[in-house]
């Protein structure tokens, strides 16, 4: 028994570690599944143009090629963004690299280990460095060219890497595509917002703004030029910047008023320069989620390179420098499937439609952050010869009112915490919840409910007339989308816009909102709030009052942009609808042919033992680990016999009954009770009644109820239960109606031989009946199985009571270590082993049997 | 009890008791049918009267009572907002969802473990389980009936809570119609029956519970081991689900999809999801429903 419990340990112990390291294996593989073709890295010092003062420059730039492929492969640069360096972009380009394109990944002057200052993107500067990087590309062998000296090239890059793409495309005609993401058009717009529109927008998120310079976007612009001059070996105020821009820079930030000189710099920085120069093919990746370069930026860049004939697709995404869901896999696969069909030609068909992506496409999947729904529409409204958005008049309600801006901006409302996205998504549980307004700063309008939904891609407007005696005008929108009752407001990507107006009295402006993607639920309603503070823009520092009402039509102008939403990928469910079905048809066959094969077969029967109540042939049980319980054990037991079944403790006796219950499968041979062989489960059990190894009651359950459930789980009917017949035997009386967990050891025991005899079988097995009973209950015991036997009916019992055996058995049968030492009738069994005439006993001669063969 | 004249009284009631009736041609006694051993309504006796399966259910019948009853206290300091917390005073349909997305996660998940874990293990520690199998009742059937009435009452209690917190949600709230946490407001009656996918989604989810509890429960004598298996089982693999870093593999994860009954809330309702959780949950039900009859119908029974 030991040696079993032992070996099986093993073998869950065994199996446990191979299911663990299946698991962990599988894991792992499964994470680490971009394996592909080595890839090499190249690191060079590129010289390029020199700084102004004369010094040199060298960039540190890494080229990245895999094994195998064609020998001319398209090339791509991979352009970091601001503060950041080459090393921020290696997966990437390892990525890209095992597609088969030769990656140049550099690091900006100015940044990280490449020397020179920061010009911001200058063209003869950072510009000039790219064009000089493409020189580089063509010089190499493995590069594929287009004409001498013309590689072909694409460039891709987030923000500063950006718009580098979009200025080096714009200054170098070489560059065949170009991927820029989350940029900007025009750095003095974005740096100094302007929203007050001429005219109606051109496109969803685009408007030609008034001619005025518009609000310092203050933290933002202080997070840029703070990672740029931030350095701990050159504490200095202007770091690594370029003079010029430091001196322009510092000079504006000091005023929030952008000067000339700046204005001038920015412009040059600025793809809006150079858009009609620009014939690659271009990607616009655009964030939704972005107050530093909104998708109004991106708008006017599609726009702009469209407008010469150059395909481009645009793209709004859910993430951006806010925070939010960067979609990297998505925009990565966007990326690599442009440059496959412009820079590899490989037949990649054109898709140049406009993609927005919308809100979580269930509430299931906003939970867990499964991808989100994108919309598409084939053209972007406005670009590429579409007609412009058509746009529809909600009306708002509110009248004029009075808003006070402070002096010097403080209190300020807090929209955003420009460079803390990811920080302020966390503590808010990306929440958009409106922070409360600032009582007496806001003016607010509100539309009536929807009664449909209304999905709004793009920015709203509103006519807006302002008033006021200060010298000039400072104001920010927002656009909060309202629930029902006294759901709380939200506003969307935390965006806001501002006015800046440089006089003041009485004029009527075009406010344009935050571009926006969002589906306005029936009962929501929309809530322009125009108020005079923002912490994250420079105000002026003069307190004043504004009065503000609508104007126009005094309403709020939306856009109608048709936008379907694209196919989900239900592969996955497909996929796995077939895997099920064929897995429950699987178990289906096999519980069928299992079912099949166990069905009582005509072997089964020996028809000559058919009146003999059990025979057992050659029994064996072996378990695991090697142990031997029951060897060889081969007996008779015929009508009306009471059969002893006799030997010490590990003999074998319970494993022997066991199996003729059909609880344990003998290793060898088998056991034919009237001619049926023995199974778990087996037919011929019904004729049979058992008291094995203890009672087996159920402890909530009266004596009665047990017995009465036992034998209405056999499925017979009641009248041949002989249930009062069996209660008189076990003789409890009142005590039967109590629970069975109220009784002791001998009243359990009686019931259970009770149980045993439900039916009155025609083969009575009991182990140890008399255990646990008094003298007078074991003689009653005693009586009732010599009654049973005279019945007709035969019983076994197993004892070790030997002289209880010697009163009521009329056959013995001896085992020792799961061997038969003696079998027959009583009198045989005691005679065979006498010596002299003094009559044995039963005790003695087992003793001596037993003792004989130990 | 020993006296002579009972003992008599016994010996004549066996001498007078008929011969036993020609056997049937498989050997079974007469009156035995393999179909009908075990059935239904004997188990359903065996599981019903035992006072721990009194207790859930009525628990589950309590709990929101008293928890619409908490709620109904502190109405005044409730704040607006999109949680389902948030919304369970609207109304009947609300709180009942309220009660259903607090309690699907651990309180569901113990009540049917509880139930489908212990049904066999139970048997095993009384050592009835020889018993009945010995009477005799085929070893596929026994489980048979065994998980279909023990994953019967998980169900009742599936249906009990959301009942019972939709009455209690009525008398405290009111029957109003429900807010879903996009914002969106649906009528009483389609809110009813969106309740209704809610907990039949529910009941396919657990399936994977119930596999689970039942193959340990068929592997162990001891009750508890199975339900705290399973349990635990089912808490790591929620944990392993809020691991990022696993990416792909946490789809195929058991418990991904449990949260998915949310989108019968969704404006229209959103099936994509719910039928990949059903699916998933079948597909574990079944191996591991698998796994359990193949150790049972090979087992030696030694409780």
């Amino acid at each position: 028994m030991i040696a079993w419990l032992r070996a099986s340990r093993t073998r869950a112990v065994v199996s446990a570690l191979v299911a663990v390291a299946l698991v962990v294996g599988g894991v792992w593989l499964l994470a680490g599944r971009g394996s592909g073709p080595a890839v090499a890295e190249q690191v060079l010092r590129v010289p390029v143009g020199p700084e102004p003062d004369g010094i040199p420059v060298e960039l540190d730039v890494a080229v990245y090629t895999a094994e195998g492929g064609a020998a001319q492969k398209p090339a791509v640069m991979l352009a970091h963004g601001f503060g950041g360096q080459r090393q921020d972009l290696v997966e990437q380009a390892r990525r890209l690299a095992q597609e088969g394109y030769v990656v140049l990944t550099w690091t900006a002057r100015g940044f990280g280990q490449s020397g020179g200052r920061i010009h911001l993107n200058a063209p003869g500067y950072e510009v000039a460095d790219a064009e000089q990087l493409v020189d580089l590309l063509a010089e190499r062998d493995d590069v594929r060219l287009d004409a001498a000296g013309d590689p072909r090239v694409g460039i891709a890059g987030g923000s500063y890497g950006g718009a580098i793409a979009l200025l080096a495309a714009g200054y170098d005609g070489r560059i065949d595509a170009i991927a820029p993401r989350i940029t900007w058009n025009d750095l003095a717009q974005s740096l100094f917002p302007q929203f007050a529109a001429d005219g109606e927008p051109q496109t969803a998120a685009e408007f030609q703004p008034v001619g005025e310079p518009g609000v310092f976007k203050k933290l933002w612009a202080g997070v840029f030029f703070g990672s740029g001059s931030a350095s701990s070996t050159d504490p200095t105020v202007c770091g690594r910047f370029a003079d010029d821009v430091c001196a322009a820079y510092s000079a504006s930030a000091a005023t929030g008023v952008p000067t000339p000189e700046i204005l001038r710099l920015l412009e040059a920085s600025s793809p809006a320069s150079v858009l009609d120069r620009i014939e690659a093919p271009t990607l616009l990746l655009q964030g939704q989620a972005d107050s530093l370069f909104p998708l109004s930026e991106g708008d006017a860049n599609a726009r702009g390179i469209a407008a010469g004939g150059t395909p481009v697709k645009l793209v709004w995404f859910a993430g951006g420098h806010d925070g939010g869901d960067q979609e990297d896999e998505r925009l990565d696969a966007l990326t690599l499937a442009w440059f496959d069909r412009y820079l590899r030609d490989d037949g990649t068909p054109e898709d140049t439609r406009f993609e927005a992506t919308g809100q979580a496409a269930s509430l299931f999947g906003a939970r867990t952050g499964a991808d989100p729904q994108v919309l598409a529409a084939d053209q972007a409204p406005g670009i590429a010869g579409a007609p412009q958005p058509q746009r529809v008049d909600v009306a708002l309600s509110g009248g004029p009112q009075t808003v006070v801006a402070p002096a010097g901006g403080n209190p300020a409302q807090v929209s955003s915490l420009p460079g803390l996205g990811a920080v302020v998504s966390t503590l808010l549980r990306g929440s958009q919840r409106a922070l409360p307004d600032i009582p007496g700063q806001s003016a607010t309008f509100e539309t009536a409910p929807f009664e449909q939904t209304f999905t709004l891609v793009g920015s709203a407007t509103a006519d807006v007339r302002i008033s006021t005696d200060a010298p000039d005008v400072t104001l920010f929108a927002r656009l909060l989308d309202v629930g029902p009752g006294d759901a709380e407001a939200v506003l969307p990507n935390r965006l806001v816009t501002t006015v800046r107006l440089a006089e003041g009295g009485d004029q009527t402006v075009r406010v344009v909102l935050p571009a926006i993607v969002r589906e306005i639920q029936p009962g929501h309603a929309l809530r322009l709030v125009v108020t005079t503070t923002d912490q994250a823009y420079a105000m002026p520092a003069s307190p004043r009052t504004y009065d503000v009402s609508l104007a126009g039509s005094s309403s709020l102008s939306l856009p109608v942009v048709a936008m379907t939403p694209l196919p989900s990928d239900n592969a996955g469910l497909i996929a796995g609808s077939v895997i099920v079905a064929l897995l429950l048809a699987g178990i289906a066959v096999v519980a069928v042919v299992v079912r099949r094969r166990s069905r009582h077969v005509a072997e089964d029967v020996d028809p000559e033992l058919v009146d003999v109540p059990l025979v057992v042939r050659s029994l064996g049980k072996e378990y695991a680990g090697g142990f031997r319980a029951v060897s060889d054990v081969s007996f008779r037991v015929d009508k009306g016999q009471v059969l002893g079944l006799l030997g010490p403790n590990g003999a074998g006796k319970t494993t022997v009954l066991r199996m003729l219950l059909g609880l344990i499968r003998p290793s060898e041979g088998e056991l034919l009770v009237f001619g049926h062989r023995v199974t778990p489960g087996a037919p011929v059990l019904s004729r049979l009644g058992a008291f094995v190894e203890g009672p087996g009651l159920l402890p909530h359950l009266s004596g009665r109820a047990n017995l009465e459930l036992f034998w209405r789980a056999t499925g017979r009917p009641m009248e041949e239960a002989y249930l009062e017949t069996v209660l008189e035997v076990a003789g409890l009386g009142a005590d039967v109606e109590r629970k069975v967990r109220t009784y002791s050891q001998g009243m359990r025991a009686r019931i259970a031989i009770a149980q045993a005899m439900l039916g009155l079988p025609e083969l009575l097995v009991l182990d140890e009946p008399t255990n646990g009973l008094d003298p007078p209950q074991i003689r009653e015991v005693r009586e009732v199985l010599r009654t049973y036997a005279d019945t007709g009916r035969t019983v076994v019992v197993s004892s070790h009571l030997l002289a209880e055996v010697e009163r009521t058995c009329t056959h013995v049968v001896v085992m020792h270590r799961g061997e038969l030492v003696a079998a027959g009738p009583l009198d045989q069994v005691v005679a065979a082993d006498a010596e002299d005439a003094a009559p044995a006993d039963l005790e003695t001669v087992f003793l001596g049997l037993i003792g004989a063969s130990s | 009890m020993s006296s002579t004249s009972t003992s008599r009284g016994v010996h004549d009631l066996l001498r007078a008791a008929p011969p036993p009736p020609s056997a049937a041609a498989d050997g079974s006694a007469a009156g035995w049918s393999a179909s009908r051993t075990l059935p239904l309504r004997v188990e359903l006796v065996r599981q019903w009267k035992r006072r721990r399966t009194q207790l859930v259910l009525a628990g589950l019948a309590l709990f929101p009572l008293v928890l619409a009853a908490l709620f109904a206290r502190n109405r005044d300091a409730a704040t607006g907002g999109t949680r389902f917390v948030d919304l369970a005073t609207g109304g009947a349909v609300n709180f009942a969802l309220f009660v259903v997305f607090a309690s699907s996660t651990l309180l569901i998940v113990v009540v049917v473990a509880l139930f489908c874990g212990d049904t066999v293990a139970s048997e095993a520690q009384w050592s009835s389980l020889k018993y009945l199998l010995a009477s005799p009742v085929g070893r596929s059937r026994l489980l048979r009936q065994k998980l279909v009435v023990s994953f019967g009452l998980a169900l009742s209690g599936l249906v009990i809570l959301p009942a019972s917190a939709l009455l209690a949600g009525g008398l405290f709230f009111g029957f109003g119609p429900a807010r879903t946490p996009l914002g969106s407001v649906i009528p009483t009656g389609e809110a009813l029956f969106r309740l209704g996918i809610v907990i039949a989604y529910l009941a396919i989810s657990m399936l994977f519970v119930a596999a689970l509890a039942f193959f340990l429960g068929v592997h162990t004598d001891a009750p508890l081991g199975a339900v705290g298996g399973a349990v635990m089982l089912v808490i790591v693999s929620t944990i392993l689900d809020q691991v990022e870093d696993l990416g792909p593999v946490r789809q195929i994860l058991p418990t991904h999809y449990i949260g998915a009954w949310v989108d019968a809330f969704n404006d229209p309702v959103v099936w994509s999801d719910m039928a990949r959780g059903a699916i998933l949950s079948t597909a574990y039900a079944a191996v591991l429903l698998a796994l359990a009859w193949r150790k049972f119908l090979r087992k030696d029974v030694l409780s």
